[in-house]
């Protein structure tokens, strides 16, 4: 794959948002200016397994999915699917797990998706607006605010991470 | 009208988007991953878009169409083709005067299926042109492409998708809008559409030859393709493949087929010679490397290990490595079950408890084969509950016979359980037998789809309603009984004690709406109400409104129903 594509894993079980987090990204990338390529089984997902999904963006993306080993992110949205994916993850990949944002930064825990999104933010060289215009075109009105401050809230858990002594 | 935009589309959606800017009249299927999506985004985009009971008569009715010189879409799972195959093969007999595009969405590695055969095979045996796409955008232009071929060459055409084209999304943007249809009319054309032997015979020879005017498009057409790159390989390649190979072998030469039946030999052919090495690269069935080494061209297939599951950019790089040693396993997630509130629970506990021999059938109460229940012994197609109870019931010792029970759900019930229940009757073990119905009041596994049984259409509308329990006293099944397995579990363990142990043949419908569904149920039907309170359904529906998706009372039911 050409350097400059971006692997993306977004990982959890049915009914966490696994599949809306995947579809905001993958609007982010489209809404700038990218290409972008996202695959993902569904189907049993609806009935409490595993889900993950893949989203790759860049200059030009071939396979829709991430090769074995190569994710540069991968963001688990509950703490029991963090080891059966870990393997996805390059050496030196990130990985943002549900323990990055904490018990209580959130109104609502099921905006966890959007908060890992947010995390997520910090990391890549896409405008912050990209991401917000995103989410709130994803979702409807009634959830907007939640979804911003779970946002703001994953971007600040990064921004804790980076401020702590090494 | 142009659509110069970008947009991010699934496959799906992008069959749906081409159909609609096509022009195309009539979406018929009947929902299975990874198909489901595209007739309710067909629907969505204001096409008009139909379930069908099943996918054979989903065929037929885009045959219909097609005779009538329409465009017609018709979807389904490689699995439903199976059951449209009967028409599949002698419309190919017949041919089309507008446009038939068949969508077979394969399951490599089987996500959410029972087998994962390859349907490419099905375009040989048929005799039928098969287009198959890589991403959205292909998917957007192969189904425009697939409306054309069969109005230029008078053939239904297969679409064959997989998986992660269904599913995958990626950018598409899309084009003009082709040229429309005629406007529909009745052709008389008794030799060409009535298959009487006399006529079938003349019409086999004109599909073959309809075939080979195909195939010798196929020689030319840009949707098979040739990117030159390195001599030293070359790699014969089609589907979600391709783009694996290009990643996994960014310098290889390589073609690019969009038309994965009829196969363009002559360029294969050139194409092989000019290359060291020629390597196929495909998912499932050795399809293309079989055609091409029957033709004498010299390509190398895969290791054995390469036929399951799907393929991958790893799985790629290893299989152009000749790598057959043993593959690291994939990460084990956590498996799906029952949702916890599923109306099925209490059926479950209580077959698990009567320690009852359960011919299964296909839907989210598959699911009961796994812990805790366990409570599942068979499963092969829709339908077999029926057939496969039967035959146990037939030949077991009595006492095993006795703990026999077929459990099916509505919309399977519907799909393929009919025929099943007249077999029953027809032909009763000694021992009687017991049907258990799943009511769930929704194609649950699927996402949650109607059917014939609902009353509802595909887009949630009231019309006419098929009900499960009359149709079963109507096909003189002796013990009919409705009931709701949650409200009253200990009625449902007792009536079903109560009907094992009789020697006669009988038919439970354990109805409670879908845990997923009901909010939905409940809004539709109250809308459905209002519309019927106004007049504003169909008048072929207003004779049928549905029964109410509650308990009905306990057993006995049935009492009068074998007249």
């Amino acid at each position: 794959m050409k350097p400059n594509v971006t692997n993306v894993i977004i990982a959890g079980l049915g009914g966490q948002g696994v599949i809306k987090a995947s579809d905001i990204l993958a609007e982010v990338a489209l809404r700038a200016g990218l290409d972008v390529k996202k695959a993902e089984v569904h189907g049993m997902s609806q009935r409490g397994g595993s889900v993950s999904t893949d989203v790759r963006f860049g200059e030009e993306v071939l396979s829709p999915m991430v090769p074995p080993g190569e994710a540069d992110f991968l963001v688990v949205l509950a703490a029991s699917e963090v080891e059966v994916n870990r393997p996805s993850l390059k050496p030196g990949g990130v990985l943002l797990a549900p323990d990055l944002v904490p018990e209580g930064a959130l109104a609502n825990r099921r905006s966890l998706n959007v908060a890992l999104l947010g995390a997520l933010s910090a990391h890549l060289d896409v405008p912050e607006t990209l991401f917000l215009d995103a989410v709130r075109a994803s979702l409807p009105e009634r959830l907007h605010a939640v979804n911003e401050a779970a946002f703001a809230a994953g971007r600040a858990a990064v921004a804790a991470v980076r401020a702590r002594p090494a | 009208m142009n659509h110069p935009e970008r947009i991010l589309a699934s496959g799906d959606e992008a069959v749906a988007l081409a159909a609609r800017d096509a022009g195309v009249a009539l979406g018929t299927g009947y929902p299975g991953t990874p198909s489901t999506e595209i007739l309710e985004a067909f629907d969505a985009a204001g096409g008009k878009a139909q379930w069908a009971p099943n996918e054979k008569v989903a065929l037929e009715v885009g045959l219909g169409v097609a005779f009538a010189g329409a465009r017609a879409l018709v979807t389904m799972k490689h699995v439903g083709l199976n059951v449209a195959a009967d028409p599949l093969f002698t419309a190919a007999y017949t041919g089309v005067d507008g446009a038939l595009v068949v969508v077979s969405a394969d399951d490599p590695g089987m996500a959410s299926s029972q087998n994962e055969q390859d349907n490419r095979r099905y375009a040989v045996a048929a005799g039928l042109p098969a287009l198959e796409p890589s991403d959205s955008q292909e998917a957007y232009d192969f189904t425009l492409e697939a409306i054309a071929l069969s109005e230029r060459f008078k053939l239904p055409v297969l679409l064959r998708m997989t998986t992660r084209v269904c599913h995958g999304k990626s950018i598409l943007q899309r084009r003009p809008a082709p040229p429309a249809s005629a406007p529909a009319r009745f052709r008389r054309d008794i030799a060409g559409r009535v298959m009487i032997p006399a006529y079938a015979r003349p019409a086999h020879r004109r599909l073959r030859e309809k075939l080979a005017a195909v195939a010798e498009w196929c020689e030319t057409a840009p949707l098979n393709r040739v990117e030159r790159g390195d001599p030293r390989l070359g790699v014969v390649t089609a589907g979600i493949s391709y783009l694996h190979v290009r990643e996994a072998a960014p310098d290889a030469s390589v073609f690019k087929l969009g038309a994965v039946h009829p196969l363009p030999l002559a360029r294969l052919r050139a194409f092989a010679e000019s290359v060291d090495r020629c390597v196929v690269v495909e998912e499932g069935d050795p399809c293309l490397f079989e055609a091409l080494r029957a033709a004498g061209i010299a390509v190398e297939g895969r290791p054995e290990p390469f036929r399951f599951g799907e393929l991958n950019v790893g799985r790629v790089r290893r299989l152009l490595a000749g790598d057959a040693s043993p593959e690291p396993a994939p990460p084990r997630g956590k498996a799906p079950e029952l949702c916890p509130a599923c109306p099925y629970h209490p059926v479950y506990g209580t077959l698990q408890k009567l320690d009852c021999i359960v011919a299964g059938d296909i839907g989210c109460y598959s699911l009961g084969v796994l812990p805790p229940y366990q409570a599942m012994d068979t499963l092969v197609d829709m339908g077999a509950a029926l057939g496969v109870g039967l035959g146990l019931r037939h030949v077991l010792p009595e006492a095993e016979a006795r703990r026999v029970v077929s459990v099916i759900g509505d919309s399977t019930f519907v799909h393929s359980g009919l025929t099943g229940v007249a077999e029953m009757v027809y032909n009763p073990p000694p021992t009687g037998h017991v049907v258990l119905v799943l009511d769930n009041g929704t194609t649950a596994m699927t996402g949650q789809q109607e059917h014939p049984g609902t009353g509802r259409t595909l887009d949630h509308e009231p019309t006419g309603r098929l009900s499960i329990e009359g149709v079963a006293r109507a096909m003189g099944v002796p013990q009919v009984d409705v009931l709701d397995p949650v409200e009253d579990p200990a009625g449902f363990e007792a009536l079903l004690r109560k009907r094992l142990a009789e020697t006669a043949l009988s038919l439970i419908v354990a109805r409670r709406p879908c845990i997923l569904a009901a909010p939905d149920i409940r809004k539709w039907e109250k809308a459905a109400d209002e519309k019927r309170a106004l007049g504003g359904c169909a008048a072929a529906c207003l004779g049928s409104a549905p029964e109410p998706l509650s308990p009905r009372g306990g057993e006995g039911q049935g009492e009068g129903a074998a007249q």
